[in-house]
């Protein structure tokens, strides 16, 4: 990784003094080895705290959205998964493609520094990745862990690969691999309706609107959000229901079917560990099950399923449990 | 403040008899905001219109709201009237109490009480009504007709006559469709291609006319009086053009073993061929399934012998686009398949067949020049036992619930000219009632059970089954209580009809609905029978119901008359309930573009203050009111509410449901 890490910075170096970006999107040094945080850089001196390690697993591709309107062209770090909200938001007219240098960078899977403290390691230094071992550096010793079990959640089954590249930093093949990501959700429709009921109920009584799912989701992008907008009449309903914030949750993955790339964010932003994400992968499912596979962010143009009428589409008497009859 | 008065209709007893109409009014006089409630035998009656303008000039109302039928009977009247007095016609609102309460309930407290809330929430709806302005839109003077059957020929010629450009797709080779096929016709017993093929060549030669032949709509834009239409013209493999029709291809294809649709399969026909004799346009076509040229590349012996050299291997589809003031759907039907009725022995014995197979066999254009000769062994078979309701009246799910409404005249048709011609030959008609209303229909029934003799026996046929090589037809006498058997030659089944199948695209195409059955809605069953719901669609044909000729002739007719109707206009009042979005909210993400079948909305780069002298250009959905059919998929789809639709607004929408839910 830090064979990788030493390219980024020096491509990101390269761009920025010869004047072909303006600025470059990136990941910056934390405090700490597992706390780095998106940043835009826009001077050569400022990229010494560029970071690209095991711990960078935040979607940089929102974030273009704003800067993408500025002047000059934006250099920015896309993992594979982040290139399909990328796609997604070229889509949606969101992001002036003509303006952003994209450069993919490898990814071998990133790590979730709360599953590995609640393996009991603390004062974690720095981490190492040897195949599926996981070297934690700590100030009482190293430790190591199994790498399936402290990636994050939305790393457990991607399969995706680099959807966008102007350029590439590649320097590890990522083994291939034959995961089932709607396991999880699976799992929730051999529920029965008050096992389910009860399973989000608890789930989402947790939350506490703080809003993070949404504000890094590069599906809800809206110049005005509905739950900001008192006129929308929704605000209020969010919170009208047995449980407080179930319709926010459900409002929110409605507005995002058909959109949502599964790029897993708002579950790892969640301060609360609700699996979100399987709300949206139930979408996901169904739109699969109804209209044929469609994966959102694969392509920078053209209709999606539930936004498109095609004569074969779905009758709605004839969709049972996410399939057509 | 809106000023609202409230109008409770009886609508004679329709909704007095099950509502306390006048309970209605007391309570709703006590709402905020209304200031006068009353109520009237008849609101739609010149009386009523009346009581309903008096009280807006006398009680200086903002708004109204008639609690009577459902809005698609009588909206347009009331706004009339409101319009009369000097009201906006977008102020009025109607609350259906009749359709979605008297009519459902009949508990006189229940639906008092429902009646109540449904008028509190129009009143809820229209406190937040904005008066609107319609706006105009111009009319295409040009007709598309969809079939080229009796019902497309005849709608075409009318509207044609009256001076209109008409265009007629039709999918087949030719026009004429199914009345093409049959022998003669009743109650009159003429020829049928007779009096049909001169109506096909009035087409071929009406200047206003023409006929897009072996071409099907591909894809609908647009609106009533605008409509933007995509038609495939399917490579025939022959030059229209030059093609004279004098048939030498069709001699010299060595390809000859086509199933021939004419004739219903019962015998062959060339890879290249012109359907029948009187085909319009007399022009060849290719088979591509069949003709060896083609699959295999080797042997082009109709271009050797083409004298005009109309053949082109290398013909493509092509599509042309053109623009339509009105749509005409007469597509049709076919007799349904029998594979769900093993009982008649239909596929497993060659001499049994079906009404519209011995239409062919009677036919002297047929393949057995129109002597009557059984299938099998070419013999004329002396015994014919018809089996009617094949398909048809049947609820168990194998067959039609509907009656096909044509088959008790043709049977007695059959059973009559079979009698005329081969007095020798016995026939029986098993059936489970005779059903022949119309002007000499019935005459023209009991003709064949008096005159001619024909055996009609009131029961059902339980099994076809051959024994020895006699088809034994075993069945219920219900009049004299008894199971027969009965020794046939001939077995033939009047199949149920159902719409052409490529109706449901067509449908799915002009956004026309459509019922259980494959059948086109009709606007209104008794008032709007020729209209489609969609505006600008009208229905001609079996692809409405089923009917025969007479019914068939008079509903293209109608149509007609409907289509010249809006062509005469010059311009129409488009609707003012049409989508408009929130630029300061919108994000201009396209999906509502991506929902919009109208292709109404576009998007324009505009600039927006953000404050502090900085601005910034934003993406903005745009919607063109002249095409907005205000349909509201936009508004649903905005993930953030940016779209709205006027007269429909969300907010109006949710302050309904308040309404209904503060019950």
């Amino acid at each position: 990784m830090k064979d990788v890490e030493l390219k980024v910075v020096e491509r990101a170096k390269a761009l920025l003094a010869s004047g072909e970006v303006a600025r470059v999107v990136g990941w910056k040094k934390g405090d700490f080895c597992f706390d780095p945080s998106p940043a835009v850089f826009e001077s050569v001196e400022e990229l010494d705290g560029l970071v690209y390690n095991w711990f960078c697993g935040a979607n940089l591709s929102k974030y273009l959205i704003e800067i993408s309107k500025k002047e000059g062209k934006t250099a920015v770090f896309l993992k594979p998964c982040d290139t399909y909200s990328f796609n997604q938001l070229i889509k949606e007219h969101r992001i002036n493609r003509e303006k952003v240098y994209a450069i993919a960078v490898e990814c071998l899977g990133k790590l979730d520094v709360e599953k590995i403290k609640a393996k009991g390691v603390s004062m974690i230094e720095d981490v190492e990745v040897v195949e599926k071992e996981v070297k934690v550096a700590t100030a009482y010793g190293t430790e190591t862990l199994h790498k399936p079990e402290v990636l994050l959640t939305k790393c457990e089954t991607c399969q995706k690969t680099h959807q966008v590249k102007d350029e590439e930093i590649i320097l590890h093949e990522r083994p291939a691999r034959d995961v089932d990501r709607f396991a999880e959700v699976a799992k929730l429709e051999a529920m029965t309706e008050d096992e389910r009921f009860a399973f989000w109920k608890e789930q989402l009584s947790k939350c506490i609107r703080c809003n993070a799912c949404r504000n890094v989701c590069p599906a809800c992008s809206c110049v005005k959000c509905v739950f900001d907008n008192p006129a929308s009449g929704i605000s209020a309903k969010a919170n009208d229901a047995e449980f407080e914030e179930q319709l926010f949750h459900i409002i929110r993955a409605f507005h995002v079917a058909g959109r949502c790339t599964d790029c897993g964010e708002c579950s790892r932003v969640c301060p609360q560990n609700i699996p979100l994400h399987l709300l949206n992968r139930k979408f996901i499912k169904d739109i699969d099950g109804f209209y044929g596979e469609y994966q959102a962010g694969e392509e920078a143009e053209g209709k999606t399923p539930l936004t498109s009428f095609t004569e074969g589409d779905v009758e709605p008497n004839d969709a049972v449990d996410g399939e057509a009859k | 403040m809106q000023r609202i008065g409230v109008f409770i209709c009886w609508c004679g007893s329709n909704i007095a008899a099950t509502v306390d109409v006048v309970k209605v009014a007391e309570t709703i006089k006590n709402e905020p905001g209304v200031v006068f409630a009353a109520n009237y035998q008849y609101m739609c009656s010149e009386n009523g219109q009346q009581l309903i303008k008096q009280a807006i000039k006398e009680h200086n109302l903002t708004g109204i709201v008639v609690g009577a039928c459902s809005p698609r009977m009588h909206e347009a009247t009331f706004r009339k009237a409101a319009e009369e007095a000097g009201m906006n016609p977008y102020m009025v609102e109607i609350a259906n109490i009749r359709e979605h309460c008297s009519w459902i309930h009949k508990d006189m407290e229940e639906t008092t009480e429902k009646a109540v809330v449904l008028v509190r929430t129009a009143i809820a709806k229209v406190k937040l009504n904005a008066p609107l302005m319609a706006g105009e839109s111009p009319v295409i003077k040009r007709a598309l007709v969809i079939g080229g059957g009796i019902a497309g020929i005849q709608a075409a010629l009318d509207i044609a006559d009256a001076g209109f450009e008409v265009d007629i797709v039709e999918k087949n080779a030719t026009i004429g469709g199914r009345m093409a096929q049959l022998d003669k016709t009743f109650p009159t017993l003429d020829c049928s291609a007779c009096i049909l093929t001169p109506k096909m060549v009035d087409c071929a030669q009406h200047e206003k006319i023409d006929i897009l032949s072996y071409s099907e709509v591909e894809e609908v834009k647009g609106f009533v009086g605008n409509f933007n239409v995509k038609i495939r013209r399917k490579a025939r493999y022959v030059d229209e053009s030059k093609c004279t029709g004098c048939k030498i291809c069709m001699e010299k294809c060595p390809a000859k073993k086509g199933a021939n649709e004419f004739n219903m399969g019962l015998d062959n026909r060339p890879a290249i061929h012109i359907p029948f004799a009187q085909a319009i346009p007399n022009v060849a076509v290719i088979d591509p399934e069949q003709c060896i040229k083609l699959k295999t590349g080797k042997c082009g012996i109709c271009q050797k012998f083409c004298g005009v050299g109309a053949i082109d291997y290398e013909q493509k589809d092509t599509f042309v686009e053109r623009q339509y003031g009105a749509i005409v759907v007469a597509t049709g039907f076919k007799p349904i398949a029998l594979d769900n009725f093993n009982e008649y022995g239909y596929a497993d014995n060659k001499d049994v067949i079906t009404s519209l197979e011995l239409e062919r066999l009677m036919n002297a254009a047929g393949p057995t020049g129109g002597v009557l000769l059984r299938p099998s062994d070419k013999q004329h078979p002396k015994v014919i036992t018809f089996i009617q309701c094949v398909g048809s009246r049947d609820s168990s799910g194998c067959g039609k619930p509907y009656c096909s409404k044509i088959c008790c005249m043709y049977t007695a048709k059959h059973a009559m000219l079979i009698r005329e011609k081969y007095p020798d030959t016995e026939v029986h008609v098993f059936y489970i009632d005779v059903r022949t209303p119309g002007k000499n229909y019935d005459e023209f029934h009991r003709r064949a059970v008096e005159q001619y003799g024909v055996d009609y026996i009131k029961g059902m046929v339980g099994k076809v089954y051959n024994e020895n090589g006699k088809l034994m037809v075993q069945g219920s006498n219900l009049i004299d209580n008894e199971q027969i058997t009965i020794e046939s030659d001939l077995v033939v089944l009047a199949t149920a009809i159902e719409p052409e199948p490529s109706v449901r695209k067509i449908a799915t195409l002009l956004t026309a609905s459509i019922d259980t059955n494959n059948f086109l809605t009709e606007s209104h069953a008794k008032l709007r029978p020729v209209e489609s719901p969609t505006a600008g669609v009208y229905l001609a044909g079996v692809c409405q119901g089923p009917k025969d000729i007479p019914e068939t002739v008079s509903q293209a007719s109608a149509c007609a008359a409907k289509v010249i109707g809006l062509l005469v206009k010059d311009k129409l009042k488009t609707n003012p309930c049409v989508a408009q979005p929130d630029e300061n909210m919108c994000n201009g993400c396209g999906q509502c573009a991506n929902v919009c079948p109208y292709g109404a909305i576009t998007y324009v780069d505009k600039e927006f203050r953000l404050g502090g002298g900085k601005t910034e250009i934003r993406r903005v959905a745009t919607v063109n009111p002249a095409v907005c059919q205000g349909c509201g998929a936009c508004t649903v789809t905005c993930p953030s509410g940016a779209m709205d639709l006027k007269g429909f607004s969300s907010k109006q929408i949710m302050s309904e449901v308040e309404a209904i839910c503060k019950m």
